[in-house]
């Protein structure tokens, strides 16, 4: 298990260092998206404001408070990353997103999209919004307000994580490998249980 | 007939649901500290760092753990000494909850279920969820607030099996939906359990094991043998902290029973995220009121 503090933007050549099993922390820009911006994005085709390139993304719908011009995190978590799953393959070719970070990985078309393009998935520690949100040093911005809790959010993060690797550039899938992992062990758990 | 203030259930449902989103019960955080002391896995060491870590900055912040602000459960004892105006309770729980989410504030969770409004009020109709059952001989009553986050009650599950299929099918099926579940209800987390009654009642049976303190188990020697084999059996899948991997995968399997039906063999399982979250109150009918889990 290796241990990696990375700047913002990624380079193809950083994220393909990592594997499954590293633990990452970074600074700098992070985006925040969830369904409807991606709907928003892909099915009714808007070009996100900003570009997307090198940046990671995560899934989330934050809540925030609008003090003057300024938008302050009140409380940011992670949502599950399974249903956003159509839309990470052209997030990740068409707008040069390097990591996707969420809660409970994605399917096999990201995988060979992050695979083919250099992008992993990172998996954050799931309700420990109080981190993460401490974790956010400010919003920058906020596009599609109309869009809001699901807008296109500019984050400024300071030792963002731990992130847990959990999908890297070279097919490796650590939920797939976990979840294989305990069906082996399966028939033995069932004999000691008295199931089988 | 003693006058009560019913002002005061609506203030403890208020604070119940804040104290039970910022404040995890000590069972629970004392549970997570000896899962990380347990756990051999590096990759899972760090996650039960970050968990602890998240708790800690809930404290110090007095904010929510996460950000899953659920659906609200109340879960009311009446003492029998006391008359009790239980539909006075009913509105003040459902205000108090209202209340908390618009004036701490937080996200409601809340939605009608085809036209997908969320009125941000975490309530709606027939919620919240109300549990109301009766103490004898005490003047007081007791409220247990349980926000049930989403991740993990989506993997809620139940299955009428027949007798003839035995504990056997019945044990199968809770570690089998453990399984299925994988990464999705933030484990290690409660997995309540339901044995008996009927199809609505070993639902609610489940639910009332999530609310159990961690480290008690039932009463009857039987189940709660049941309940140490599940445990080790869960563990044993190597599914760990969050599913990606390490040696403790539970926090506790808890297990309540009721009488069923001679041709009834139900099962339901409600499993309870890694933040197991609850906050109690003692209200006596002088308006004294006592906080805890």
């Amino acid at each position: 298990m290796a241990q990696h503090h990375l700047q913002t933007p990624f380079s193809e050549e950083v994220i393909r260092k990592l594997r499954v099993g590293d633990i990452v922390y970074f600074d700098g820009t992070l985006f925040g998206i969830r369904d409807l911006t991606q709907i928003y994005m892909f099915d009714q085709n808007h070009e996100p404001p900003i570009s997307l390139a090198g940046m990671p993304c995560i899934h989330t719908a934050p809540s925030l408070r609008k003090v003057g011009d300024t938008w302050e995190p009140i409380c940011v978590g992670t949502t599950t990353s399974g249903r956003m799953d159509r839309f990470t393959p052209a997030l990740i070719e068409k707008y040069g997103v390097r990591a996707v970070i969420g809660k409970g990985g994605l399917y096999e078309g990201s995988l060979q999209a992050m695979k083919k393009w250099g992008a992993a998935y990172l998996a954050i520690v799931g309700g420990a919004a109080s981190l993460e949100t401490q974790q956010i040093a400010a919003v920058e911005a906020v596009y599609w307000e109309h869009l809001h809790p699901e807008a296109l959010y500019q984050f400024r993060v300071k030792d963002f994580g731990p992130l847990t690797v959990a999908m890297d550039s070279h097919g490796g899938h650590l939920y797939q490998g976990v979840k294989a992992e305990a069906l082996r062990r399966l028939p033995e758990i069932y004999k000691r249980l008295g199931v089988e | 007939m003693s006058i009560f203030n019913y002002a005061i259930i609506e203030e403890t449902a208020k604070e119940l649901y804040i104290r039970a989103l910022c404040d995890l019960p000590p069972d629970v955080r004392s549970a997570l500290k000896k899962a990380y002391e347990r756990e051999t896995k590096p990759t899972a060491k760090e996650v039960f760092k970050a968990m602890l870590k998240a708790v800690d900055i809930a404290d110090q912040k007095k904010t929510l753990v996460c950000q899953d602000t659920g659906l609200p459960i109340y879960m009311v004892k009446l003492g029998s000494a006391f008359h009790w105006d239980g539909s006075e309770i009913k509105e003040r729980l459902s205000v108090g909850a209202r209340r908390a989410t618009q004036e701490f504030p937080f996200r409601g969770s809340s939605t009608h279920p085809v036209t997908r409004v969320n009125p941000q009020t975490s309530v709606g109709k027939n919620l919240p969820v109300l549990y109301i059952d009766f103490i004898k001989d005490v003047e007081y009553m007791e409220i247990l607030m349980i926000p049930k986050g989403s991740g993990s009650e989506n993997m809620s599950t139940m299955k009428m099996f027949i007798p003839a299929d035995g504990v056997k099918a019945v044990k199968k099926f809770i570690l089998d939906t453990f399984i299925a579940s994988g990464a999705n209800p933030c484990p290690p987390g409660i997995i309540g359990v339901g044995i008996g009654g009927t199809a609505d009642l070993v639902m609610r049976l489940a639910k009332e094991a999530i609310a159990r303190p961690v480290g008690q188990r039932n009463e009857d020697p039987e189940i709660a043998k049941m309940e140490a084999e599940l445990e080790e059996a869960i563990n044993a899948t190597g599914i760990g902290p969050m599913g990606l991997g390490g040696d403790i995968s539970t926090l506790g399997v808890h297990i309540e029973m009721a009488y069923t039906h001679i041709t009834q063999n139900p099962v339901a399982v409600n499993t309870q995220c890694w933040p197991a979250r609850r906050a109690r109150a003692r209200i006596y009918p002088d308006g004294r009121i006592e906080y805890g889990y």
